[in-house]
């Protein structure tokens, strides 16, 4: 079983080069800076806030932010996770107004009971998500993404999604590199285990063949939320 | 190598960070507990669903009105001075 591959970022240099004109006042090289990475802002703050107008603000803000702060970045990471690092912060910030009730953060203090051993083993269809119209498909991951803590979920876009590596996200997220491993993995196996409701094989004549097909996707037991932040 | 030593090593597994021992021990784990098998291929393919599902595309109209937003606050700014952001 082969490993997992990152998408790779663009050529940092290049991206230097933008950041150092930007600092100069060109604005055009910032805006450069904004078309190369709006669309990653954008996912990230939609996976944190699980709400669109928030990750639209949040997109709008991180940049805002980023412009007037440019002359405090250092150039000694890439212009790129510093720039996850403000959005992050900014749909965190989203988060917590959103639910004062919730304390909102990545340190929160997340279960420390096994909660991510798998217990659905059942293997999937082989194209599972070929059961599902792209609209059913989508709705799945996402409400299945939103039933992780905050803490989970933006390890897990900004590793697995996003493609930064572990020391890039511990970087981004002020965590040390071991959290940021233990998040991961419970992440992935917590999301695996939802996931496998839907996925999973099905033998013929057990009544359900073909999924979870038919059933309202509405109704399936991902959409608890945020039960266990 | 129990199940819970193979699961603990299994990020690290499928970002193939491991050193050629640790990899092999994981592998020969992988032969004969199906169960193992399972989770490791069923998370293999909950990363790269989520990968591919472009999930919170950003529209290409909303795209260039954020953009647009984003370039007339910074040239506010830049007049205004640095206090206002």
């Amino acid at each position: 079983m082969g490993a997992i591959q990152n998408k790779v970022a663009g050529p940092v240099s290049e991206e230097m080069a933008l950041v150092q004109a930007a600092k100069r006042g060109d604005d055009s090289a910032f805006e450069e800076l904004v078309r190369r990475y709006d669309r990653n802002v954008f996912r990230i703050a939609q996976h944190i806030t699980q709400n669109r107008e928030d990750a639209e603000d949040v997109v709008q803000e991180a940049f805002l932010k980023a412009y007037g702060n440019l002359a405090q970045f250092q150039e000694q990471s890439k212009f790129y996770t510093w720039l996850v690092r403000i959005a992050v912060n900014e749909a965190l910030m989203k988060l917590r107004r959103r639910k004062p009730e919730r304390t909102v953060s990545l340190d929160e203090d997340i279960k420390t009971e096994d909660d991510s051993l798998p217990r659905e083993i059942a293997d999937w269809s082989p194209n599972p998500e070929q059961q599902y119209t792209q609209a059913e498909l989508r709705e799945i991951l996402s409400k299945t993404i939103q039933g992780l803590p905050p803490g989970f979920r933006t390890v897990f876009v900004l590793r697995d999604v996003e493609g930064l590596s572990t020391e890039e996200t511990a970087a981004a997220l002020e965590l040390s590199v071991p959290a940021v491993k233990s998040r991961l993995l419970r992440a992935r196996l917590q999301l695996r285990e939802r996931l496998t409701r839907y996925f999973q094989r099905r033998e013929p004549g057990d009544g359900r063949s073909g999924g979870a097909r038919g059933e309202d996707v509405k109704d399936k037991d991902v959409a608890s939320g945020d039960s266990n932040q | 190598m129990k199940c819970s030593e193979f699961l603990s090593e299994l990020t690290s597994y499928l970002d193939g960070v491991l050193d050629e021992k640790t990899k092999a021990e994981l592998e020969n784990h992988l032969s004969w507990c199906h169960n193992c098998y399972v989770v490791c291929d069923t998370t293999k393919k909950t990363i790269e669903i989520y990968r591919d599902s472009q999930l919170y595309e950003l529209p290409e109209d909303l795209r260039s009105r954020l953009r647009s937003a984003i370039m007339t606050k910074c040239q506010q700014h830049r007049k205004r001075g640095p206090q206002s952001v």
